[in-house]
């Protein structure tokens, strides 16, 4: 008889075996999770340590190309955009009287019931330089890591709205696990109903929202947005738009959501590194306020300048700054900027 | 450096090596490439060069042990990049690997007809393989994993008609054993 790893059953029993050694690494993995105390595969961290720096260089290098270019184009368009710039600022001062009073009274309100507030206090942006190259794994890579205060399941937003999670901070990179992952789900509540849900991924890579009971009524455009209640986003981040509902099963609503960030055209992310949790203070809001002072406190903002950061920081009441200057908060970490935003009653 | 890959043959098939060079940098650049394309154009994504490079090492050295190995390689190293456990990608380009091989060693396989229905089959079988072990040993049975025909079909018959492509360039790296 043949020896099965000298005759003609050599290959296939080679085969055997090197599937068995997978099958039996796949099954401890799944067995003992990272989050149940086995850490990051070796493997993984020396894939993703080998091949990011070198997605780095590719789209540092492609985007100091286009920005060089850009630059000039962008110089072309100035005039025009600094008047539309200047109107849109008219519109806004218009709307300031009217925001400064509904703020004031929603705030005297969340003091009368106790409300503390979650805001944004730092964030950290970052370039997304790889992905997983699978649409089984939504998965997208930034160029910073914990070696810039990126941490596990911190929270990864635009401008538009939320993005995804930190999935594995790496020293370099980070993976970030998108909102349209089958795996996770955020808590979103809708703005109109005020239903809560959770918004996760499907299979195919679309966005939907869960466990609404199929006897409320949803329509189609209402706006949803994080609830706040899994831990990881503020309250009040977008989260997407209501495009479509259909009755689903097991009592639940089918709810199709077009997220509120494009996440096939994601360039830059901010990471949010640091929450804080304070309680309302009435005297904050005992001078009138600017509505680039409420929009600068709410919103992720354009990191300032080192010095005119310094220069533009009023210590005065901002009744007193000139109107066209923008208040920067308190003192700016490096690569991370103050920004305020999405208040979370608790 | 002309450091060959050496492979054992059949004498009726003809047998191909590749440069240490090619051998080792084409998988690389076509795991980084995997990574970093889709970036900008998600519709990348569809695309499987890992697969179509283990395909076409398979078929072109006609060594069913070094196919299934560059199959466990190259797909345990996709697997590093997904979120998902190491083993994945690992257990279909092995078999794939493999298969490819296999397949090699008993006809030819050269003309771009045959290539597009090889690498068509052949990313149909890595679907497959893929949906069977994240159905059955990876996925969350509160969220169960399902077979999406056209999907499966569109990416296989994207990846055969880039096959076509693909291995005509690598043909030029290959070195007659």
């Amino acid at each position: 008889m043949d020896n099965i790893m000298t005759g003609r059953h050599k290959n296939i029993t080679i085969l055997a075996i090197v599937l068995t050694a997978q099958f039996f690494g796949l099954a401890a993995q799944i067995r003992r999770p990272a989050d149940q105390g086995m850490g990051t595969p070796l493997i993984r961290t020396w894939v993703i340590t080998a091949i990011t720096p070198i997605e780095k260089f590719f789209v540092h290098t492609a985007s100091g190309i286009r920005n060089t270019f850009g630059s000039y184009f962008y110089l072309r368009g100035v005039r025009k955009e600094n008047e539309s710039l200047r109107a849109q600022v008219e519109q806004m001062r218009l709307q300031q009287v009217r925001l400064q009073e509904d703020a004031a009274q929603a705030h005297r309100l969340q003091n009368l019931l106790g409300f503390k507030e979650q805001f944004i206090s730092e964030t950290l942006p970052a370039q997304v330089i790889g992905t997983s190259g699978s649409d089984a794994s939504r998965v997208i890579y930034i160029d910073k890591g914990t070696s810039d205060g990126v941490k596990d399941n911190m929270a990864v937003i635009t401008p538009d709205g939320v993005v995804g999670k930190v999935a594995k901070a790496f020293h370099g990179s980070s993976q970030i696990l998108l909102i349209s992952d089958q795996s996770w789900g955020a808590g979103g509540i809708l703005t109109q109903s005020r239903l809560q849900g959770i918004v996760k991924g499907t299979q195919a890579g679309t966005v939907q929202m869960t466990y609404i009971m199929s006897d409320n009524q949803i329509k189609p455009g209402e706006q949803i947005v994080t609830s706040g209640g899994d831990r990881i986003f503020p309250k009040g981040l977008p989260l997407g738009t209501v495009k479509e509902v259909s009755p689903g099963k097991d009592l639940f609503l089918n709810i199709r959501v077009a997220p509120a960030a494009d996440l096939n055209r994601i360039e830059e992310v901010l990471v949010i590194t640091k929450i804080v949790e304070r309680a309302n203070d009435p005297s904050e809001l005992s001078g009138p306020i600017r509505a680039s002072d409420i929009l600068a406190q709410r919103l992720p903002s354009v990191p300032q300048k080192p010095a005119e950061a310094t220069t533009a920081a009023p210590a005065t009441s901002p009744a007193t700054t000139k109107p066209d200057v923008v208040p920067a908060k308190t003192t700016t970490p490096k690569d991370s900027k103050p920004s305020g935003t999405a208040p979370q009653g608790n | 450096m002309r450091s060959n890959v050496s492979l054992t043959s059949r004498d009726q098939i003809e047998v191909y090596q590749f440069s240490l060079l090619i051998s080792i940098g084409v998988p690389i650049l076509a795991l980084l490439l995997q990574s970093f394309l889709p970036t900008h154009m998600r519709f990348m994504a569809i695309f499987d060069l890992p697969l179509l490079v283990t395909i076409f090492f398979g078929v072109a050295r006609r060594n069913q042990i070094s196919g299934m190995a560059l199959g466990a390689i190259l797909g345990i190293l996709q697997d590093s990049l997904t979120h998902h456990p190491l083993g994945v990608f690992g257990i279909a380009k092995t078999v794939t690997g493999y298969a490819a091989s296999s397949l090699g060693v008993k006809i030819d396989v050269e003309n771009p007809g045959s290539r597009l229905l090889m690498t068509t089959a052949f990313t149909l079988l890595h679907g497959g393989l893929v949906f069977l072990v994240m159905r059955f040993l990876v996925a969350d049975p509160m969220q169960p994993v399902s077979w999406r025909w056209i999907h499966e079909l569109g990416s296989a018959v994207a990846n055969g008609l880039l096959a076509i492509i693909l291995f005509s360039v690598l043909d030029r790296f290959k070195q007659r054993g």
